[in-house]
């Protein structure tokens, strides 16, 4: 064995490999992690803040009793706790995340800087008007981007994300309605849509009429057409649609819905397919909600927050919720109650407290300001052409239902390679973490068999996308070859095996509680 | 185009590779008419970091800082003291730019954070269980109207005129479709009668406290006088701080309880993001909104969290679900956990004590000022005071001496004349002493 001058060892000795079972039970790296509950004890806190005597509490006898029973820690043990954690999670930072109308790019640090300036992050929603003018002008500027963009004259910023956007376009079509004096029932909604947009339907008190997909992977519009009647509100569609495919009807079916007095609601999750290219003004689009986190780049941070602004046509603008920002000359004035609207404006209500995702904004119009009009033209053309270089590099091996067109921003397949190798959609996905990726999204939209949604966006670079290809076709390989035990078993290199859903769901356990200790016999 | 990584060579080839002649061949299903040019957009060219930081800095100039003034403002957002641990933590790639757990075996880190966080916001709240947030605390209230509803499958939800008016307009604009609104009168610094509109078509009773005056509320009589009637008591808590001090909307008979969670971990932002806690009682799960982590093992027998009892969701459920969410606050709910881990029992009813000890002592100090009146007996760290003249322009005339003294209660109760003098005021551990003294010399000047 070579040895340094000290007699240490400089080289490994070869030792057969053994599955080591170590005393800790973590493995290098990779630390197992308790809850945070079962860290710390008594009387220990990580932040310092002085005792006080409180010599006459103005409480009204409500004084808490009992103890709440948070566990103490030091600030170094809560660090450790969550970089822990945190070594558990892919992110977009650390890989490909090809999620299919999730749309995971790249999200500039300067996005969160910018958001945390003392001026943006800590100015109160309800100080004075005249001493938050700059965030009110930031506000104004990202309505400008979002209108030009969108080729739409006026939008609401409260949304808190895309299906509260959603929300809020189909409240502004009952408000337009109602002021119409009709009681329209029906929303009229493809079977490709996201889960949301029939949710958002009936929150909203509308009945949801699904309308079929062609075998094309496109809405059926004769049969779309067909259902069109005096009692139909509006259409929802999604474009590009969720098979990844532009709708290329689709300002004649906006003009079908306008003429039996509807309305025309686009769900804009995939507008970052199209931003700087195509403006959905022009295709007789009457609301359309922006996701600022997918489109914009604001991050997704495990699950949110996002914002939903909703851009509106000029037949639906009177009826934008609180509050409005208005211009009185060189001063910015937001209205928060009808007692001050100006003339025209008949607002539904209110979507939430306050105005809305600042921090969210002021990522957005930084991401805006970064690309410009141009680079965010040529972000929205890189995203379709990788979706496309990724199709066309992978077609021969994993079936594409619409494989034969191009695609938009995103690539479907579906499960019909897997047919007769025992390997399903969910198989083949867990075996993607084995190969360092998170998997595509699985099983949605549903009008494909098992499918496999693949969404590459702008952010990779033609390197990751050839080794992301070289993997997916050893993968598919593999698959064809029935070499099972790698799929069914998979994930092996992860932090957790797969994990027993149906445990979970069926005895539900949603929060840590003390155990009991076992009573001393008598 | 620092963002985008495909060369002109590389567009080359990979566009050689789909066999298209150029990039519009690809959008061919697009309508040409439809196609516009660079040229149709008045907007900016790209530009460097340097040149966008320069702009939105001299945008932020011309806001006026809560920390680079004596600062009183709440009112449902709430100046509190953020460790540095929680944003530096909470910016780690792993948690900033992942996605919802929808992969758990990659996802434990998101997944097991929210479990905390629901272990959290049971406690605090004194429920059994909670979920894994909402947008904020207005939706929450929302959401949690809209449970009762389907709960008991009555229409009505009584509104409390205590309520903060943000968050009734909130639920007046979802509930309204569902069912009727009542707004019981505003009556500031007073109990209001509640009890006797509760009705066999009440749905639920939706009470805040502190309210949005500051007046620490009695929910145990409503609990009672709701359940009497088969109705149920949602409560709301726009200062989470407050429960470190007061007993928990759970010990006193709320069936739900919707919670800003803002002050812990969530700077002021302006107004978003910020975070909605929603806890319930366990028999109430399945009628839950939002999502939610659970306990289960792996194929190895390890513990591991998923996200469970999906067939309430929208993704799963859609013109069924309970609610639409999808994107939630989970960035947002880390910095609450993160926080609330850092302060710890002891920490946080140490914080409670400093909060209420704050607000004591600045009350007493304006309510000896002549013509000025305590309006709440009872408060956590808000109270509302009745001043000689319009509120409003008194805290403008203050901001100009770099005061941020407080929410005119006329800004959330625009129309009603009967609070055109009365200022609700803040007072959190953030505010110094000096801080105090300046705003009362102010205030006598201006009053």
């Amino acid at each position: 064995m070579p040895m340094n001058a000290q007699g240490r060892p400089s080289a490994a000795a070869a030792v057969e490999r053994v599955d080591l079972a170590t005393i800790s039970g973590d493995r290098g790296l990779d630390h197992e992690e308790p809850l945070i509950f079962e860290l710390g004890r008594e009387g220990v806190t990580g932040v310092d803040i002085p005792e006080v005597q409180l010599s006459a509490a103005r409480l009204d006898g409500q004084r808490r009793c009992a103890p709440i029973g948070l566990p103490g820690l030091s600030e170094p043990e809560v660090v450790r706790h969550y970089v822990r954690l945190s070594r558990m999670n892919y992110a977009i930072d650390a890989g490909l995340y090809p999620l299919g109308s999730c749309t995971m790019k790249h999200n500039p640090r300067l996005n969160e800087k910018m958001a945390r300036l003392s001026g943006f992050g800590d100015i109160h929603p309800l100080q004075p008007q005249q001493t938050v003018q700059g965030a009110l002008a930031l506000i104004s500027e990202l309505m400008r981007w979002l209108t030009t963009l969108t080729g739409m004259p006026a939008v609401a910023m409260s949304p808190k994300a895309g299906a509260h956007g959603e929300l809020c376009g189909l409240l502004t079509i009952r408000a337009a309605l109602d002021a119409r004096g009709e009681n329209r029932t029906r929303i009229l909604v493809p079977s490709s849509a996201h889960g949301t947009n029939p949710a958002t339907a009936a929150l909203a008190g509308f009945t949801v009429d699904e309308v079929p997909a062609t075998d094309d992977g496109h809405v059926d519009a004769d049969a779309l057409e067909a259902k069109l009647d005096a009692d139909v509100a509006a259409i929802m569609l999604t474009n590009p649609n969720t098979c990844g495919l532009f709708e290329p009807r689709i300002k004649e079916l906006a003009d079908a819905a306008h003429k039996i007095g509807g309305y025309f609601y686009c769900d804009g999750a995939n507008f970052n397919a199209i931003a700087g290219r195509v403006r959905p003004g022009d295709l007789g689009v009457d609301a359309m909600h922006i996701n600022l986190h997918k489109t914009f780049s604001t991050p997704h941070g495990g699950g949110g927050p996002g914002a939903g602004p909703v851009v509106l046509s000029a037949a639906l603008a009177a009826y934008a919720p609180l509050p409005l920002l208005m211009h009185d000359g060189e001063r910015l004035r937001l209205v928060e109650e009808r007692g001050a609207l100006p003339a025209g404006a008949k607002p539904f209500g209110r979507m939430c407290a306050f105005h809305g995702q600042m921090g969210m904004f002021v990522g957005a119009i930084s991401y805006m300001l970064s690309h410009g009009a141009d680079g965010i033209r040529q972000a929205s053309e890189d995203a379709v052409l990788s979706a496309n270089y990724i199709l066309a590099s992978l077609k021969d091996v994993v079936s594409a239902p619409f494989g034969d067109g191009p695609c938009m921003h995103e690539a479907l397949f579906d499960d019909s390679f897997l047919q007769g190798s025992g390997v399903t959609t969910l198989d083949f996905a867990k075996a993607m973490i084995d190969e360092g990726y998170h998997p595509m999204t699985m099983y949605f939209p549903l009008v494909v068999h098992g499918a496999m949604l693949i969404e590459p966006t702008e952010s990779e670079s033609k390197e990751s996308l050839d080794r992301f290809i070289h993997v997916m076709r050893g993968l598919a390989e593999e698959a064809k070859a029935a070499k099972r035990e790698r799929f069914e078993g998979a994930p092996y290199y992860a932090p957790r095996r797969r994990l027993d859903e149906t445990l979970a769901a069926r005895k539900p356990v949603l929060r840590w509680r003390r155990r009991e200790l076992p009573q001393a016999a008598e | 185009m620092r963002y985008l990584p495909l060369t002109p060579d590389d567009r080359a080839s990979m566009l050689a590779k789909t066999g298209a002649r150029d990039i519009d061949a690809l959008f061919r299903d697009v309508p040409k008419s439809a196609v516009v040019a660079r040229s149709a957009f008045d907007l900016p060219d790209t530009q460097g970091e340097l040149a966008v930081e320069r702009t939105l800095s001299c945008m932020a100039s011309r806001n006026m800082a809560g920390g680079s003034v004596p600062f009183f403002c709440g009112a449902g957002a709430y100046k509190h003291h953020v460790p540095a641990a929680v944003d530096h933590l909470i910016q780690r790639s792993e948690f900033l730019t992942s996605y919802t757990p929808y992969q758990p075996e990659i996802a434990q880190g998101t997944l097991q954070y929210l479990f905390e966080f629901q272990t959290q916001v049971a406690l605090l709240t004194g429920m059994e269980v909670a979920n894994a947030s909402l947008y904020d605390g207005s939706t929450a209230t929302a959401e949690a109207v809209l449970m009762a509803q389907r709960l008991t499958r009555r229409p009505k939800a009584i509104l409390s005129g205590g309520l903060h008016p943000h968050y009734a307009e909130t639920v007046e604009t979802l509930a309204a479709l569902s069912g009727g609104v009542v707004r019981a009168p505003t009556a500031p610094g007073k109990a209001e009668d509640i009890a006797s509109l509760i009705d066999r078509q009440t749905a639920c009773v939706v009470v805040q406290s502190p309210d949005a005056f500051g007046l620490i509320r009695d929910l145990k009589p409503i609990a009672e006088a709701a359940h009497a009637k088969g109705a149920l008591l949602i409560a709301v808590v726009t200062e989470v701080v407050s429960l470190g001090l007061i007993e928990p909307p759970g010990h006193q008979g709320a069936d739900i309880v919707a919670a800003e969670g803002q002050s812990i971990g969530v700077g002021l932002n302006f107004g978003g993001p910020y975070v909605g806690l929603f806890a319930t009682r366990e028999k109430f799960i399945r009628q839950m909104p939002g999502r939610l982590s659970g306990e289960t093992v792996d194929a190895n027998g390890k513990r591991g969290f998923v996200l469970t009892l999906s067939t309430r969701e929208q993704h799963i459920r859609r013109e069924k679900a309970t609610s639409n969410i999808c994107t939630n606050s989970g960035l947002c709910c880390l910095a609450f956990t993160i926080h609330l881990s850092l302060l710890g029992e002891e920490g946080f009813v140490r914080l409670a004590r400093a909060n209420h000890g704050r607000a004591c002592a600045l009350a007493d100090r304006l309510s000896r000022m002549k013509d000025v009146e305590l309006v709440t007996p009872s408060f956590f760290n808000e109270f509302t005071l009745r001043l000689p003249k319009p509120a409003a322009s008194v805290v403008d005339a203050l901001a100009d001496r770099h005061i941020l003294a407080g929410v005119p209660a006329a800004r959330l109760w625009p129309g009603d004349r009967d609070v055109r003098d009365l200022l609700i005021v803040a007072a959190t551990e953030t505010v110094s002493d000096e801080d105090c003294d300046v705003f009362v010399k102010a205030l006598a000047e201006v009053l």
